[in-house]
């Protein structure tokens, strides 16, 4: 009986030695790869479709991302209607569907905020599922981790608990960095803030900032001379300490407000790769609360 | 909560573990099977801690006169975009029959347009052509009002509905398909009616075209767009580099082809693409398709060799093979303040079988006789954004009327060929402004300036645009 039983696992560990090949892994965007990678280290091969330098609202559907799509084991995308314009038609002409095993959306994990209770595109371009930038707040990367880290293991059952064990590592490392974090971070607290474009939710509701005005008239619309005027005004009258806006985004508005309400103009990276010290994740929020608390200054 | 963790503990005892058989690898499959259980319940207790940190948030800030709950939110059902949402998106789901609705979404488009050449006048020399095909209608008009349906049927299936709505108070069925979403080794099967793989821009519909009208090798070769009933096979190669096979077979019914009362398909189609990244900037798209339709009885102006205008029938076999390549460059891929695209596509047609020409006016039965011709023409176009919102672009067409053996028609004597310049405001990526100007050499002594004022509005589902 017992030997039975061995056979058999040793059978099935057999085929699963034939059929290794590294879980190929489709990220939408740079920090579910570089989650991906995290978790899955030398058994996953992971291509990233965007960079930080790309603003992930506008990306389009060419042909090397449908190729990539095409191979992949497990498509891992935020989810609530960030990728719409592109990833829809990525997966329909290479035959996959946004759903089943092969398919993994980080905001399925996240409660979000932000949802817009009335629908108007009048409104600028919102997100109706409630904001996608969910990265911006390192408690929405670990529940991501773990739903990940599943779901990578019901892809590749045979490295179930590989993953399992990486993300048990990866969750302690990231709680020990969180609270860390958050205690560099305590001064932030109630600092009021202008944001380029209202990407910033999570990264307020995390550390307490308070968001007085954004730069976009409406999300997703370009600053126009009149709102940013508009804007001046407003931060004339309150303690604004600086402008923030993501690496991807363009430095015109935001260095114009901050040279005429003398505040400080702050690059975030937003996402991993935006900027030089943002090499991974841990990287990313060293760099987001240091540049955070040199604004704040 | 506690009793989330209590059934879940629950779940974890009562699972039906073959104890006596429990050797090592089976423990540790068990292990991580809790581990599993664990993680994800973890998970979830996490975000429903976080939902209610945020009800007590909300609850705090809800001022003390009202402390009745909040009123429901409006029902999300009755907006469009929300019943758009495709299903595993985590959102609120809409109640009732409206959860099930298809995403919805109009285009509107509509022009002034000024040509100094008579619309009834146009014609493309030395081609034989739909009588359709032209610049369109003088002064104001209405474009092609489009109304698109699109869901998943089932797990298996997806469908997507087109209806066009011509300013002649007329409905078109532009394309009605459905795909099949299990099929074995990535094939892509597709079905119903659909803008067939014959070039670039033919794949798109009109309202995401860089340009207001079609080029002039798409008026004389494809009939403006080319669209099939029929079913087409697409396969992406697993590999990194993008390489896509296709094929369609079709009715054959539309121009070059024309409808015939057989069985069988009346036209086939292959296509190959290629394409990928230079870097982060660059990117590219190269293509190839072979059209092969028959005509039977295809009935397109046409001017006889002493000048006379009249009709020609045309009953043969119709080969026509495009080569398309298209260029996007932004600098680091981001496309928001700088980019720009280059385009291109070539088209070579082969014709042989028998004509008839039938002078305008004359009742009398045309004599057929043997009729081939071998001719190619493409476009280039380019269009850079300057700033954000704002692009420019030109585009230039040339048609080679090559070589037409017929006793019936005049030979060829004249390329046509046409500049266009435009320039487009698209205050967001659901509205768009365009003024377009072009010069066309049409004929021997047939020139048409023209200008288009255009507008194109988007409404609903948040599309998504093709490479």
């Amino acid at each position: 009986m017992a030997f039975t039983s061995r056979l058999i696992a040793m059978l099935a560990l057999l085929l699963a030695a034939g059929a290794a090949h590294a879980l190929g892994i489709f990220a939408t965007v740079p920090e579910w790869g570089a989650l991906a990678q995290e978790l899955g280290g030398d058994k996953v091969k992971v291509y990233v479709a965007t960079t930080a330098l790309q603003d992930p609202h506008r990306i389009e559907a060419r042909p090397s991302l449908i190729a990539r799509a095409r191979s992949a084991d497990l498509v891992v995308a935020t989810g609530a209607e960030l990728e719409v314009g592109w990833l829809p038609l990525v997966l329909q002409q290479v035959g996959k569907s946004a759903s089943g095993a092969g398919y993994f959306e980080a905001t399925s994990v996240v409660p979000l905020l932000e949802k817009p209770t009335h629908f108007d595109r009048a409104e600028g371009d919102v997100h109706p599922f409630g904001d996608p930038h969910i990265q911006t707040d390192p408690r929405n990367i670990a529940r991501v981790a773990a739903a990940l880290a599943q779901r990578m293991g019901e892809v590749d059952r045979a490295n179930a608990a590989f993953y399992a064990q990486r993300e048990k590592d990866f969750a302690a490392r990231w709680n020990a960095a969180i609270a860390k974090w958050e205690q560099q971070a305590a001064p932030l607290k109630g600092v009021s803030v202008v944001v380029q474009h209202k990407g910033f939710t999570y990264l307020e509701h995390w550390l307490g900032l308070r968001e007085a005005a954004s730069l976009e008239p409406k999300p997703g619309i370009e600053p126009t001379a009149a709102h940013l005027a508009e804007v001046l005004g407003q931060v004339g009258r309150e303690p604004v300490k600086m402008v923030l806006r993501a690496a991807y985004q363009s430095d015109q508005a935001s260095l114009w407000l901050a040279e005429r309400a003398h505040m400080k103009a702050v690059v975030l990276p937003f996402t991993v790769g935006g900027t030089p010290a943002a090499k991974d994740l841990f990287g990313l929020f060293d760099d987001t609360v240091q540049r955070l608390l040199q604004g704040a200054q | 909560m506690s009793r989330l963790v209590a059934s879940a503990v629950m779940l974890a005892l009562l699972h039906p573990w073959p104890a006596s058989a429990a050797t090592d690898p089976d423990l540790e499959e068990i292990r991580a099977q809790i581990r599993e259980l664990r993680s994800s319940y973890e998970a979830r207790i996490q975000a429903l801690e976080q939902r209610l940190k945020e009800a007590e948030a909300r609850a705090a800030a809800t001022p003390a006169a009202a402390p009745v709950a909040a009123p429901a939110p409006p029902p999300v059902a009755a907006s469009a975009p929300s019943t758009v949402a495709p299903p595993t998106a985590g959102g609120a789901p809409s109640s009732g029959l409206a959860a099930f609705n298809p995403a919805i979404s109009a285009i509107l488009t509509g022009s002034y347009s000024n040509f100094s050449l008579d619309p009834q006048q146009y014609r493309l020399a030395g081609f034989l052509t739909p009588d359709d095909v032209g610049p369109g209608k003088r002064g104001f008009s209405l474009g092609e009002s489009e109304l698109t349906f699109a869901a998943n049927v089932d797990h298996k299936f997806a469908g997507v509905l087109t209806l066009s709505l011509s300013p002649r108070d007329t409905v078109e069925v532009e394309e009605a398909f459905g795909t099949f979403n299990g099929a074995p080794y990535g094939v892509v099967p597709k079905f119903g009616r659909f803008l067939s793989a014959a070039g670039y821009l033919n794949e798109q519909h009109a309202h995401t075209w860089d340009f207001a009208d079609t080029p002039l090798a798409y008026q004389a070769f494809l009939g403006g767009q080319y669209r099939t009933d029929g079913a087409q096979l697409r396969w992406v190669a697993p590999t990194d580099q993008y390489i896509e096979l296709g094929g369609e077979l079709g009715s054959g019914d539309a121009f070059p082809g024309s409808p015939r009362n057989r069985n069988g398909a009346g036209s086939a189609l292959v296509f190959a693409r290629t394409g990928g990244d230079m870097g982060e900037s660059h990117n590219w798209l190269a293509g190839l398709s072979y059209l092969d339709t028959r005509a039977d009885a295809r009935n397109t102006s046409a001017i006889a060799v002493d000048g006379d205008i009249g009709s020609a029938s045309f009953t043969g076999h119709s080969h026509t093979a495009g080569a398309q390549f298209v260029w996007k460059w932004a600098p680091n891929g981001n496309p928001l303040v700088h980019n720009f695209k280059l385009q291109a596509e070539y088209f070579w047609r082969r014709e042989s079988g028998e004509l008839a020409f039938l002078p305008e006016g004359s009742l009398a039965l045309a004599a057929a006789a043997p009729y081939s011709s071998r001719q190619s023409g493409g476009y280039v176009q380019g269009v850079y954004q300057f700033m954000p919102l704002w692009r420019a672009g030109v585009r230039y067409d040339r048609l080679d009327p090559g070589h037409v053996h017929s006793v019936a028609l005049a030979p060829p004597a004249f390329d046509p060929e046409r500049a266009t310049a435009m320039i487009d405001w698209s205050p967001s990526e659901f509205s768009r402004l365009r003024l377009q100007l072009a010069h066309a050499k049409l004929a021997n002594g047939l020139t048409d300036n023209e200008w288009f004022l255009q507008y194109i509005l988007s409404l609903g589902a948040h599309g998504a645009h093709k490479y």
